[in-house]
């Protein structure tokens, strides 16, 4: 269980670098000024959703690797 | 300095002891109304008075009145009004589930509800409540204005139903909520977010009050009521203290017992529908269940090597509390840093 737990906090820390380093520089130009924040919001959005759900899909295979003996008993 | 020293002090000692000069009263006003739950854990099935939740939010709004009236501030002020109001909403959203059982997506959807005040008193005055920067570890700060507010509902109904969901046993909701509590303090202080530190320190003294009277062997459950407001209380406090990160790593154990039970049962459901994931040995152990169709959870994943009692089972969650705390700390230390 220690073990999950580290590698859930190490997710977290390692999701928050992509967001900031990779994500928060996305930005749109050519749209006006309003429409390009729209833009790049809704890209900074969907791409926060996808890392989301990328942290449950490798959750989800962590957990059955590592509770694998105690979910069959 | 040293008045904010004094206010901690003081709102730390209203806390404790309005929950527990009040708690014995409720226990037998509410065993006068027979408003009472078997505890399956129990042999013999004792029945025990529920919900314990009017102590709790006693505990909080009135410590948190005193930090607001005897000890105001411009920089805390409305952060204090946003807690109180979204606890507040919490507790009546969790009184009413305790009253009625409702479908599972009610309590999400109740609790995001109750998240609007925090949005609108931020609306009122942008800089006062929160600041719209989801700000991580080692990386820095990330601009998300419009995606904060999606946050801040969305954290209302995560925390609250989190330590919903951890409310198994006898104790565990509050000692987990106690242990986790201190460490997002101690967090703040390190993040120098005094002002924060010191509104939250009812939540923690409350819960250890609580945690008196809520111990194996309960003489109270908290309910819904209870637990919706602590775990309310917490995710307002992670909002305005901007330690959101933070406040999730020291919850990581109760995200651990929702992951699992989510990713099991594959819907949102009310988790008294549900089929019990442990069963007893003849010794009134716990062990868990052979059904297959039945949820797995943290408790289940303790006892399936082997069965423990109620109260070996309370304190290896609390040390599962205790590690995320320190992770937490590590958490807040690293918040500082930057690459």
């Amino acid at each position: 269980m220690y073990v999950f737990i580290i590698m859930m906090w190490l997710l977290i820390l390692a999701g928050g670098g992509i967001l900031v380093v990779v994500v928060s520089k996305i930005s749109i130009s050519g749209y006006g000024n309003e429409i390009d924040f729209l833009i790049a919001s809704l890209i900074k959005a969907v791409i926060a959703i996808l890392l989301v759900i990328a942290w449950i899909i490798v959750l989800s295979k962590l957990k059955n690797k590592i509770f694998q003996k105690q979910i069959e008993s | 300095m040293q008045q904010e020293l004094i206010a901690a002090l003081i709102v730390s000692v209203v806390a404790f002891f309005v929950v527990y000069a009040i708690t014995p009263f409720l226990i037998r006003e509410l065993g006068k109304r027979k408003l009472a739950v078997p505890d399956v854990n129990r042999i013999g099935g004792a029945m025990i008075p529920r919900p314990g939740g009017p102590a709790i939010i006693a505990g909080i709004l009135i410590s948190e009145a005193v930090l607001f009236l005897v000890f105001p501030s411009d920089t805390r002020n409305l952060k204090i009004i946003a807690l109180m109001i979204t606890t507040f909403l919490a507790f009546i959203v969790g009184l009413i589930d305790d009253r009625k059982v409702l479908g599972g997506w009610f309590k999400p959807l109740a609790l995001a509800v109750s998240a609007i005040p925090i949005v609108l008193i931020g609306i009122y005055d942008p800089t006062g409540v929160y600041d719209p920067n989801l700000t991580f570890p080692i990386f820095g700060p990330v601009k998300i204005p419009a995606l904060y507010i999606g946050i801040i509902i969305l954290m209302i109904a995560i925390t609250g139903n989190t330590i919903n969901s951890i409310d198994a046993m006898n104790g565990i909701a509050s000692g987990f909520m106690t242990i986790a509590s201190f460490s997002l303090t101690i967090a703040l202080l390190i993040m120098k977010n005094y002002d924060v530190a010191l509104i939250s320190l009812p939540l923690g003294f409350a819960s250890l009050a609580f945690y008196k009277y809520h111990q194996f062997p309960s003489r109270i459950f908290p309910g819904d009521s209870g637990v919706l407001a602590l775990g309310a209380m917490y995710g307002v406090i992670a909002i305005i203290g901007r330690a959101e990160v933070v406040a999730a790593t020291a919850l990581l154990p109760a995200i651990v017992n929702s992951f699992l039970f989510l990713s099991s049962v594959k819907k949102i459901v009310e988790h008294r529908q549900i089929k019990n994931p442990t069963t007893h040995t003849d010794d009134h152990k716990i062990i868990a269940t052979k059904e297959k169709d039945a949820p797995i959870t943290l408790v289940r994943l303790l006892v399936a090597g082997k069965p423990l009692s109620e109260k070996e089972i309370g304190f290896t969650i609390f040390k599962l509390a205790i590690f995320s705390g320190i992770l937490a700390i590590i958490t807040a230390f690293l918040m500082e840093i930057r690459i």
